[in-house]
């Protein structure tokens, strides 16, 4: 960050800095309107839409019955007609409802029409367990859409970069399903608000959120955190990990994970979303194709357990932690 | 023509309006929303034409050109009198039986085959007609309408001469969709400026009407909080008198309507369906007598609206349509697979240009 810019740094949360992006592409842009469940006067479960409503009036950020399949069928047809909408799915596990909408219809639309036309809309959704949740609250659902042709697939990890990717993805013509760690909402960094600086990464590239030589962890919106946690660890035992924050998951940036692997020789994939079938196993493939001859180990993969979401009471059992990510970095001198 | 004879299970349940009498008589009533002769004759043109498309579009499929065809025989008043009450600039979402509807929006053979052909998804630039592409998974389109409404209201808000209304087509059966009901919704308590057209063919695939829904769909509409109509399907006048109506109030700010018109599916629900195998033919035969091709011509017959010359030319002008849908169709060329990489999002990511190159070069290694 440069000195300019960090005088007009303000320390922000992770869900204030997203607001602060949504007021900016309003702002920037009067075909911008926000709909979901419980956004207006109450600002969201989360409030990261507090205050817009105020500042830009009912007509542009609106409550929607609560209908999730609703919320995406009637943002389809407000993009077909022009405008840049954004939903709020209140969380995860109520976004399947919106399945159908979200696959058949926002995806497709684009090739359907033979590229005749674009469906610019953008569905934020809070994402993730560690915040005590009851059941349908706390799930990663991105492999889903990740495997659906037509979408763009993006999680956010830092404020910072929250507040530029939120407006990455207004701006951009495809649809973007947006992730947002819910645990990392209250989490606080510098934040410099207003339009996306040229110097920011694209929507749809990686990046390097610390520097290393020894193994490289490649981790997504709220195991950023858990990552960086472990590599301040793994250096005090004089291990030097590279983390790499994907930023996007659909389409991925392959060419930062396989540089950054083909120089450390090892790489630990780190997700809440269950293992099987999930984005671990893709990243893992593609090392494996483009780096095969400098791989030590194997790919490890760290992520929730191969079962449903568990109670509450249970859940740090479940997600990846610090120490199962130290344990998969042994893992790959096992080798 | 016999009216006393006992309707189907489920038909005429309640009390349609209707204009035409199946002998081609005007009803009371119809003098004061029937437009004048010129009117009449378009409307039967239209239908006419669409009804000879229609019967191409399936010998096309028994050819082996089309690879399914979804007939809308018997629905030409319903789709007919209700476009043609719209304005071109209203934007319409069709289901995946309107063609009747798509041609009068001038929609061309070419561009309506190209899906059953399998050489698009959608044939046509939807901006260019005002008109969506078909919808195959029910009633999504129905929450398409509605945000598509919203949108319109939006302008108007912003922009006082903005004055488009929204029509969505659909059957009686998406209207079991939880999409449809939502839409429903979701327009009455907006206030979405929408008019949603139900087409109830009676059947959904093999399933009855009456097994779909206990309540009269114009009634489920009512309980939505929506102004709704039933009118007989197969009365073109009566279909366009009551969609001009409609469409006047949601212009003027009534907000959202529900239309149903009673029609029929006289074909299976494709070319690949056996109807025989769970429908009585006196019930087809029942509808055949109410066919809205034919009560049409007798009211031009009994009125003289209409001499042999204009029949004699209409006649010439659907097979000369018939022949060019055939020449058309024939003429549709499989597309490039490479066309899809290029269409999956706006701009190509390196990924799919990588795989595009890809499936590229495999295919020229066997040149």
């Amino acid at each position: 960050m440069s000195a300019a810019s960090d005088v007009a740094a303000q320390t922000l949360t992770l869900g204030a800095a997203l607001g602060a992006g949504l007021r900016q592409a309003m702002a920037a842009d009067d075909s911008v309107v926000l709909l979901g469940e419980d956004i207006g006067a109450l600002g969201g479960v989360f409030r990261v839409t507090d205050g817009l409503q105020a500042e830009f009036g009912a007509d542009r950020v609106f409550d929607t019955p609560l209908a999730e399949s609703g919320i995406v069928g009637t943002a389809i047809g407000l993009a077909l007609r022009g405008y840049r909408p954004v939903c709020e799915i209140q969380f995860d596990g109520f976004i399947y409802p919106a399945f159908d909408q979200i696959v058949s219809q926002l995806a497709k639309l684009r090739a359907r029409s033979g590229g005749r036309l674009s469906v610019p809309v953008t569905i934020r959704v809070p994402c993730g367990g560690g915040i005590g949740a009851v059941e349908h609250h706390s799930e990663s659902n991105e492999a889903y859409f990740c495997h659906t042709a037509g979408l763009r697939v993006v999680a956010c990890a830092s404020p910072a970069d929250a507040h530029w990717m939120i407006q990455q993805a207004i701006s951009c013509d495809d649809p973007v399903i947006f992730y947002e760690p819910k645990r990392r909402y209250w989490e606080k960094a510098p934040v410099v608000t207003g339009p996306v600086p040229a110097s920011a990464p694209g929507l749809d590239r990686a990046r390097l959120a610390r520097s290393g030589s020894d193994v490289t962890v490649i981790a997504y919106g709220p195991t950023v955190r858990v990552a960086l946690d472990a590599a301040t660890v793994a250096e005090s035992e004089n291990r030097s990990l590279e983390v790499i924050d994907l930023r996007s998951l659909s389409p991925l940036d392959v060419d930062a994970v396989t540089a950054s692997v083909c120089k450390t020789g090892r790489a630990v994939v780190v997700h809440e979303a269950p293992t099987f079938a999930g984005l671990g196993a893709e990243i893992a493939t593609e090392i494996t194709e483009r780096c095969f001859p400098v791989l030590e180990a194997p790919v490890q993969r760290v992520g929730g357990w191969n079962t449903p979401y568990p109670p509450a009471r249970t859940e740090e059992l479940y997600l990846p932690d610090l120490d199962r990510v130290l344990d998969a970095v042994d893992a790959t001198y096992r080798y | 023509m016999t009216e006393a004879t006992a309707a189907p299970v489920g038909v005429d349940a309640a009390t349609p309006r209707r204009l035409l009498g199946t002998d081609g008589t005007l009803l009371p009533g119809a003098a004061d929303v029937v437009g004048d002769p010129e009117t009449v004759r378009g409307l039967y043109r239209d239908m006419v034409l669409a009804r000879h498309f229609d019967q191409e579009a399936h010998h096309l499929q028994r050819q082996g050109e089309l690879g399914l065809w979804l007939s809308c025989r018997g629905q030409e008043a319903a789709q007919v009198g209700s476009i043609r009450a719209l304005r071109p600039d209203d934007h319409v979402f069709p289901s995946y039986r309107e063609h009747a509807a798509a041609l009068c929006r001038g929609i061309s053979p070419s561009e309506l085959l190209a899906q059953w052909r399998g050489t698009a998804h959608g044939g046509w630039n939807p901006d260019d007609h005002r008109m969506h592409i078909c919808s195959l998974v029910l009633s999504t389109q129905l929450l398409h309408a509605t945000g598509y409404a919203l949108g319109v209201a939006a302008d108007r808000r912003r922009d006082a001469t903005v004055d488009e209304i929204v029509m969505c087509y659909f059957g009686d059966g998406a209207a079991s969709q939880g999409d449809a009901n939502e839409a429903l919704n979701w327009s009455a308590v907006t206030g979405a400026p929408v008019l949603f057209f139900c087409q109830n063919n009676q059947w959904a695939i093999s399933t009855p009407s009456v097994a779909q829904s206990r309540t009269p769909l114009h009634v489920r509409a009512e309980g939505f909080g929506l102004r709704s109509t039933v009118v007989d399907g197969n009365d073109v006048l009566a279909v366009h008198a009551a969609t001009a109506a409609a469409a006047e109030r949601i212009r003027r700010g009534g907000g959202p309507e529900f239309i149903e018109a009673l029609t029929y599916r006289m074909a299976g629900h494709s070319t690949s369906d056996d109807p025989g195998r769970y429908r009585d033919s006196g019930e087809v035969d029942w509808w055949a007598e109410r066919d809205p091709l034919t009560r049409v011509r007798r009211l031009l017959d009994v009125r003289g609206w209409a001499g042999e010359e204009f029949h004699a030319a209409l006649d010439e002008e659907a097979m000369a349509l018939a022949e060019g849908t055939r020449i058309a169709c024939r003429a549709l060329a499989t597309p490039p697979l490479e066309d899809v990489f290029r269409a999956t999002l706006v701009e190509e990511t390196a990924a799919l240009r990588a795989e595009r190159e890809r499936f590229t070069a495999w295919k020229e290694s066997f040149a």
